[in-house]
């Protein structure tokens, strides 16, 4: 059984998702995965599907892209299941004035002390720039960690906030 | 808020039922019965009470479980077990207690917060709840009707677990599209 990585990106309107999909079930192909939304208004939508072979797959999705304003890649993936969780989850939010670099420095940071980054995204609206981001850290590393992202931070010119993302087991 | 008195729960104790509880298996989504709304039940009649008993019972080995309600343990009925003694987000805290048929009377102050549920064991999500709540129900065995004015996570499992008799899940609550997320910490 092939497991694939799709994505489609382009210009919005309505019906891409619902296109997208009657594509893939036209073909039994099994959408397990997938995120979708809207880059300042550009359609982004990444998915994993299980079944068909991927240039069935590229050739089913070609009218879709023919009027060039879709882009859609397929690739078979080697299928490994979900990740064993790494560490400890939390959310890192920054946000401040618009620059270069803020991503790059802050997940740096997160990366040099061993820590994932699970779920990303990044907002820019006027001047103001936003970045939150879903992470796991090493057990027992979260004030290591926040100390090095406030020093970041204060060069950056931003501010920052690292908070457990705990969960309440009801 | 009214800020009335709660009436009758105090004091009650899972051995005011009379019969010793049995742990049952718990269901998992997509088990049907979990999304279908459970009728309301006779507090007093003697399978109601064994079902509370079973609850409190199957909650007590389940670890980090703060509430069961009826439905996932296979039961399509309006009955639920409660106790958030010792979590470090309660504040009103009144122990352990099953409410038969209980309903939510008054709501206020809503909270987001990400919730975790032993019947969705990959999954979880954030979920927007009243973080003060007047809740109206019976107890098992006497049938005696109480009102309960709570705050905080009791307040929200109350919620949690209302929304399970009502054949709710967390995930039909869930605050968006990007609002669920795989479980990374397993009790």
């Amino acid at each position: 059984m092939n497991e694939l990585a799709i994505t489609v990106i382009g210009r919005d309107r309505p019906g891409i998702v619902a296109d997208v999909a009657e594509v893939l079930a036209g073909l039994g192909a099994n959408l397990t995965d997938s995120t979708m939304t809207r880059l300042r208004g550009h359609f982004a939508m990444t998915l994993i599907c299980v079944g068909p072979a991927a240039a069935d797959v590229e050739a089913a999705f070609a009218p879709l892209a023919a009027d060039g304003h879709l882009l859609a890649t397929v690739r078979v993936v080697t299928p490994d299941g979900a990740n064993e969780p790494a560490g400890e989850p939390y959310v890192l939010a920054v946000h401040g004035a618009d620059r270069m670099g803020i991503v790059a420095a802050m997940t740096r940071v997160l990366a040099d002390a061993g820590g994932n980054v699970t779920d990303l995204s990044t907002r820019l609206t006027g001047s103001l720039y936003v970045v939150v981001a879903e992470v796991e850290l090493p057990p027992g590393s979260s004030d290591e960690v926040a100390g090095r992202l406030t020093r970041a931070a204060a060069e950056l010119g931003v501010g920052v906030s690292l908070r457990p993302a705990d969960t309440d087991l009801l | 808020m009214t800020g009335q008195e709660y009436a009758g729960l105090g004091g009650w104790t899972p051995e005011k039922l009379g019969v010793a509880g049995e742990v049952r298996p718990v269901v998992a989504a997509p088990e049907p019965v979990l999304s279908r709304p459970g009728p309301e039940v006779d507090p007093t009649s003697a399978e109601v009470v064994r079902l509370a008993a079973d609850l409190v019972a199957t909650m007590r080995v389940s670890p980090g479980c703060v509430g069961l309600a009826a439905p996932q343990v296979g039961v399509s009925a309006q009955v639920f077990a409660v106790d958030v003694t010792g979590h470090p987000k309660a504040v009103t805290v009144h122990g352990t207690f099953v409410l038969c048929n209980a309903r939510v009377v008054e709501a206020s102050r809503w909270k987001a917060g990400r919730e975790g549920c032993m019947s969705v064991p990959d999954l979880t999500g954030d979920v927007k709840r009243a973080s003060r709540l007047v809740v109206e129900g019976m107890l098992p065995g006497s049938g005696e009707p109480v009102r309960l004015v709570t705050d905080g996570f009791e307040a929200r499992a109350l919620q949690h677990e209302i929304d399970h008799c009502a054949g709710l899940l967390f995930l039909d609550q869930v605050a968006g599209a990007h609002a669920v997320y795989q479980r990374k910490v397993y009790l």
